[in-house]
């Protein structure tokens, strides 16, 4: 090629070093469509990242204060809308905590095994997608697959597959099916059984690794000071485990292992994950031999839980109940109090204020994935901009959690 | 969760502690809103109380106090494995002068959850780097999350802005502003339209040659 034969002034041979602004989302396929990550690059590096959310802000804690407080339920299934059950649960108890009531063993052991169900559920969807969303599509398959079978537990059991709306405050909706067991236990080994093949697939492919390892890493010291609870802080060494740390529920009454990485890296994220899905497997089959097959489900105190239906169509008394519950609501007394549970992200905490009434006066839960995604910027930015993809999948946001 | 913090914050603090109790077995202690920063920072650095992690900061809007706002925050410790709220109140009736230190040059979490306090409830969180809606739109009216914004209320249609020509229709904001790191609503001034009547006021210096 031929040298361009022409004189050009100094200054207009260089070329702008101006930075270049770029829009990742909303609507990003890899975004969730939720979020929206302003930019600043210098060739493929990211400079600077702001990371917008409140794409999917819905207003739900201003919903709350204008409903029962049972009628919240359906708003806290479509939190983290990837383990329902596991906010539900959470949300339970926390009412229950301020009403200072105790749910039977039954129950109790009911939720441990449905919210590990859901965690499951929820890892394999986290990991699933990061996988898929690097190209790995098969893995993606054989993980929905397995989330499927679970879901078709939730379907039998609740009626629902996605947002149950099955929690209670003082139980359950229902009682656990007859088969309830047996179904749970040829699903969990269906389930395993592809979780090992799907991670046999990927974890000895040298592409899939390179873009994990080493990448979004972020400090101990980083993550506790933007508050990180769960897998993602346990990537980073932090052995913190709201079910180990405060065992609640009958958490004690179970043998199981806190996974922890090293680096912080999206490779130790994805390992955590695949770990605890194990883990929460050994969860369930254990509460599946304490379970008790008979025994009430709700606590017998008509001022809290709906009588049986046959009852109210038949009795006065029932019928009373019945109307005092779904009209004017449960009457919690004033007060306030702090809840938390391990969700699928990390500690789902629950701050409730009662003025005694049937409605809620404020209903602040604490999402994990909101609180994850704040310090997403710290481990982009200095990266190049392929990486936000693997980074960004493996910390699980999940929108209507994140943007309450 | 142990009173022994409680009585640490007293015993420093002493008549800047306006009451404490521990209702549900959650350690809480109400503080002077002057001070809410030096408690924080004396609860994180303090080796008897460790507090390594901000949980939660919230507020909660009662219209008939006065103060009227509570801005609660969740503290917990992970090596000494406990838990404190700590409680201020700020405001008047009609919602002004709420104001308060921020907490950002303690936990990173704080930036995030300042930004959503100030978006649903109105409290300004003096020094804090980046103060703008989070969760709703910078044209956004009024702090949802107080009592006294109803629940029905919709929002009014950002405005199409008019230039010079009665015919131009511009759009709600500049081409350039949909993107830029500041697109603040708060404590910044935008351009009036004769000095920008086509919207292209950028806030950053424009190109810059190497």
């Amino acid at each position: 090629m031929e040298p361009i034969d022409q004189d050009l002034e100094e200054s207009e041979l260089e070329l702008p070093s101006e930075p270049m602004k770029l829009n990742m989302g909303p609507a990003h396929p890899a975004m969730h469509g939720t979020v929206r990550i302003v930019l600043e690059l210098s060739g493929e590096t990211v400079n600077k990242a702001d990371v917008q959310i409140g794409y999917l802000h819905r207003g739900f804690e201003k919903m709350c204060e204008r409903g029962t407080w049972t009628q919240c339920f359906p708003y806290i299934d479509r939190l983290n809308y990837v383990s329902p059950m596991l906010n539900n649960n959470g949300f339970a108890m926390a009412v229950e905590k301020l009403l200072g009531i105790k749910v039977p063993e039954r129950c109790e052991y009911y939720r441990v095994i449905l919210g590990e169900l859901a965690r499951i559920c929820d890892h394999l969807t986290c990991n699933g997608a990061s996988a898929m969303e690097l190209g790995a599509f098969t893995p993606f398959l054989w993980f929905i697959k397995g989330r499927d079978l679970l879901w078709d537990i939730f379907e039998e059991e609740t009626g629902a597959r996605l947002t149950h709306s099955f929690g209670r405050v003082g139980g359950m909706a229902k009682p656990p099916t007859i088969h309830f067991k047996d179904h749970v236990r040829t699903a969990l080994k269906t389930v395993l059984k592809l979780v090992g093949e799907g991670e046999s697939l990927i974890l000895k492919n040298r592409i899939f690794l390179d873009r994990l390892e080493g990448v979004g890493r972020i400090t101990p010291e980083l993550a506790l000071s933007y508050a990180w609870t769960g897998p993602c802080l346990r990537s980073t060494g932090v052995a913190y485990d709201v079910r180990k740390a405060y065992p609640y529920s009958v958490y004690d009454r179970f043998d199981f292992d806190v996974p922890v990485g090293t680096t912080g890296d999206n490779y130790d994220r994805f390992m955590v994950r695949l770990e605890e899905i194990r883990q929460s497997a050994r969860i369930v089959e254990q509460a599946l031999e304490q379970m008790p097959d008979d025994g009430p489900i709700n606590v017998d105190d008509p001022r809290i839980v709906l009588p049986p239906k046959e009852e109210v169509y038949t009795t006065i008394e029932a019928t009373i109940q019945h109307f005092k519950i779904v009209m004017e609501g449960i009457k919690v007394p004033a007060g306030e109090c702090y809840s938390y549970s391990e969700g699928g992200n990390g500690e789902l905490g629950f701050y409730l204020v009662s003025d005694g009434s049937g409605t809620p006066y404020r209903v602040r839960i604490r999402p994990p994935s909101f609180i994850i995604t704040s310090a997403l910027h710290h481990m982009i930015e200095g990266g190049m901009i392929a990486d936000i993809i693997p980074t960004f999948g493996s910390i699980n946001m999940i929108g209507g959690e994140c943007d309450h | 969760m142990s009173k022994a913090l409680i009585e640490l914050v007293k015993k420093q603090f002493g008549s800047s502690v306006l009451g404490s109790h521990s209702q549900f077995g959650d350690d809480t202690v109400v503080i002077e809103a002057k001070r809410w920063v030096e408690v924080h920072r004396f609860l994180r650095d303090n080796p008897a109380a460790q507090m390594t992690m901000l949980v939660d900061l919230c507020a909660v809007d009662y219209p008939d106090r006065e103060p009227r706002f509570e801005l609660v925050t969740h503290l917990m410790s992970i090596p000494k494995k406990h838990r404190l709220r700590v409680k201020t109140l700020v405001g008047d009736h009609a919602g002004e002068g709420a104001e308060v230190g921020t907490l950002v040059e303690l936990w990173g979490a704080a930036n995030w959850f300042e930004r959503e306090t100030w978006d649903m409830m109105g409290i300004t969180f003096l020094g804090h780097p980046d103060l703008r809606r989070i969760l709703t739109y910078p044209e956004f009216e009024g702090h949802p999350l107080r009592k006294d914004y109803p629940a029905n209320r919709t929002q009014p249609l950002v405005p199409y802005r008019e230039g010079p020509d009665v015919l131009d229709k511009l759009a709600p904001f500049g081409f350039d502003e949909g993107m830029p790191f500041g697109r603040q609503t708060h404590l910044t001034q935008r351009p009036s339209l004769a000095e920008d009547p086509y919207g292209t006021y950028r806030p950053r210096p424009g190109r810059v040659r190497a």
